[in-house]
């Protein structure tokens, strides 16, 4: 067999092509050649039913994780609030999967239709939790896994919660490739794709979302069933928005339409993503702004040609909230609760626990997910690695930390205040990428789909789309 | 010298500097793409040859020997005095501050 060339240009021209070979989907089927795409229909002829993905997670020990209320620390936000005011706060124990996520909900989809379409191995880009999902889900299903990390700065340092995640990949079976800071994580991604022929266990494929389904499905029944209600409130850590469009896909087919659906995202703002240096001044490597804004903006620009996470299409409030503040949070859930988690879980903790003394006692605030703790991925070790890398860490009020340059943890829970991110701007940003790649002039079609996808009407679609159009080529 | 069939880590430049992206930020267009992996070593070698290595999936992947091997080292991290403060803070405020 000739090789093919290998230079980065040549390998990223080969992109569609190797994906389409390595999803089994032919997304130009649900394409108008506009803007619009049918999204429902792609979700729909190429996802799972919710009772089929309820059987295939069932199956594989994944899935079912309890809901509980957490007390004592509902009483500490009560505490902080005015008068009469502070939710009960929820929590589903996602750390009960298999590999101590919810990704676990989207690994299993996807390993099982890696599977049932022949594929011998999965590969997953991810530095996240993800990886240990697919290669805890490939073991079981008895299929090869490579997981791809970005994982070291240019001086071969990586975080202490990443290279835990390296780890347990490779504890499951998986061969773990790492690397530098840089895009060309794609690069890698394709020629290990064209070489071994496996399954892009995509985080964004249409069976990899509705994976989530299940979850919110879940909690709708556990709340109706323990509580008497549906929750008022549900809140997601938002990254690649998978977790979010997933749970809120869920609670819908549960029928829990009045449920507000809140997205959390740690606030990197400054740090750029794909900086060297920026790499390791982080003190958390998922759930941040970082992914969550980019994304929400621009969901295809994932390694899939049409992502099927599209959070704006069901977020009703966006907040952020700090490091310090997630780092605090999680150290008052293990000793008020018992509950040892990973950090970057409680990102919607720590938002719960604001947003919870905005509202009356009696209503409930349910956090979708733990994740797993361990060396690395723990509040000391990261905290002990921003010291290490100069960022100073002390107590204050969290609304004067800086990413990059300080971790400001409360030094009272009261300062604890999720801070709202203006949706309509991310909506505009939306609506502009897709008037430039696309067309300025969008048609009937076009408005109605831009409508689903910032959860808008049309009248108001178009009135942004005259706005940004003047400013289009400015 | 390692032997033939050792558990190994390899390290690779997969991109030079100038072979990387154009959309990079500064910082990091100036340094190569990397990578690191593992596998069975599937020739006698020394720390700091290139040998090939087979991956615990079966893949042969090329790079400069660096590790036999090889474990992980991150750990729980150094005492972080702060946490035992959020710790009295939160059951004081929760439970009362008996003694």
């Amino acid at each position: 067999m000739t090789k093919l060339p290998q230079d980065y240009k040549s390998v990223i021209g080969r992109k569609q092509e190797v994906m389409k070979n390595a999803i089994g989907i032919d997304y130009s089927k649900f394409e108008s050649g506009s803007i619009a795409f049918d999204y429902e229909k792609m979700m729909s002829e190429t996802g799972y039913t919710l009772e089929e993905m309820q059987k295939i997670q069932y199956s594989v020990n994944t899935g079912n994780t309890p809901v509980f209320e957490l007390k004592n620390l509902t009483a500490l936000a009560r505490a902080c609030a005015p008068e009469g005011k502070g939710a009960r706060i929820f929590i589903k124990d996602e750390a009960a999967n298999p590999s101590g996520s919810f990704k676990e909900r989207r690994a299993a989809n996807s390993v099982y239709h890696a599977k049932r379409l022949g594929y011998k191995g999965v590969i997953a880009a991810t530095s996240g939790n993800y990886g240990a999902a697919v290669a805890a889900q490939a073991a079981v299903a008895g299929l090869k896994c490579i997981v791809v990390q970005e994982c070291f700065d240019s001086k071969g340092v990586g975080q202490p919660e990443i290279i835990e995640k390296a780890r347990k990949c490779e504890a499951l079976g998986a061969e773990v490739v790492q690397l530098t800071v840089g895009p060309e994580l794609h690069y890698k991604f394709i020629l290990l794709l064209e070489e071994t022929g496996y399954f892009n266990a995509s985080l964004y494929t249409p069976f990899g979302i509705a994976g989530v389904e299940t979850l919110g499905y879940e909690i709708s029944m556990q709340c109706v069933q323990k509580y008497g209600k549906n929750p008022d409130v549900v809140i997601c850590t938002n990254a690649g928005g998978g977790n979010l469009t997933g749970t809120a896909r869920g609670l819908i087919k549960a029928e829990a339409l009045n449920t507000q659906i809140v997205g959390a995202s740690i606030d990197l703002t400054g740090l750029h993503m794909a900086s060297d240096k920026s790499f390791n001044l982080k003190s958390c490597t998922t759930g941040h702004t970082g992914f969550g804004i980019p994304y929400a903006s621009d969901p295809d620009h994932s390694d899939v040609p049409r992502s099927a996470a599209r959070p704006l299409r069901y977020m009703d409030r966006y907040v952020k909230v700090t490091q310090g503040e997630v780092f605090y949070i999680t150290e008052a859930l293990a000793i008020l609760e018992g509950l040892e988690k990973g950090p970057a879980g409680n990102t919607s903790l720590a938002a719960a626990f604001s947003l919870a003394q905005e509202l009356d006692q009696d209503k409930i605030i349910v956090v979708q997910e733990t994740e797993y703790t361990g060396a690395g991925k723990h509040v000391q070790p990261q905290l002990t690695f921003a010291r290490q890398n100069g960022i100073e860490v002390k107590f204050g009020d969290p609304a004067d930390e800086v990413p990059g340059k300080s971790i400001i943890l409360p030094s009272h829970p009261s300062l604890i205040k999720a801070v709202d991110i203006d949706l309509d701007h991310i909506r505009r940003s939306l609506i502009k990428k897709n008037l430039k790649k696309y067309t300025a002039n969008p048609t009937e079609d076009d408005y109605a789909y831009l409508a689903e996808e910032t959860k808008k009407d049309i009248k108001w679609v178009k009135k942004a789309v005259d706005e940004i159009k003047d400013t289009l080529y400015v | 010298m390692i032997k033939k069939g050792e558990w190994v880590r390899i390290h690779k430049i997969i991109l030079k500097s100038t072979e990387r992206t154009a959309k990079l930020p500064e910082d990091t267009q100036k340094v190569p793409f990397e990578m690191w992996t593992k596998g069975f070593l599937l020739a006698d070698a020394e720390i700091g040859d290139k040998v090939e290595i087979e991956s615990i999936i079966g893949r042969h992947e090329t790079g400069t020997l660096i590790e036999v091997n090889p474990y992980y080292k991150h750990n729980y991290g150094k005492f972080i005095p702060e946490l035992l403060t959020i710790d009295k803070q939160v059951k004081e405020i929760v439970f009362g501050g008996e003694k």
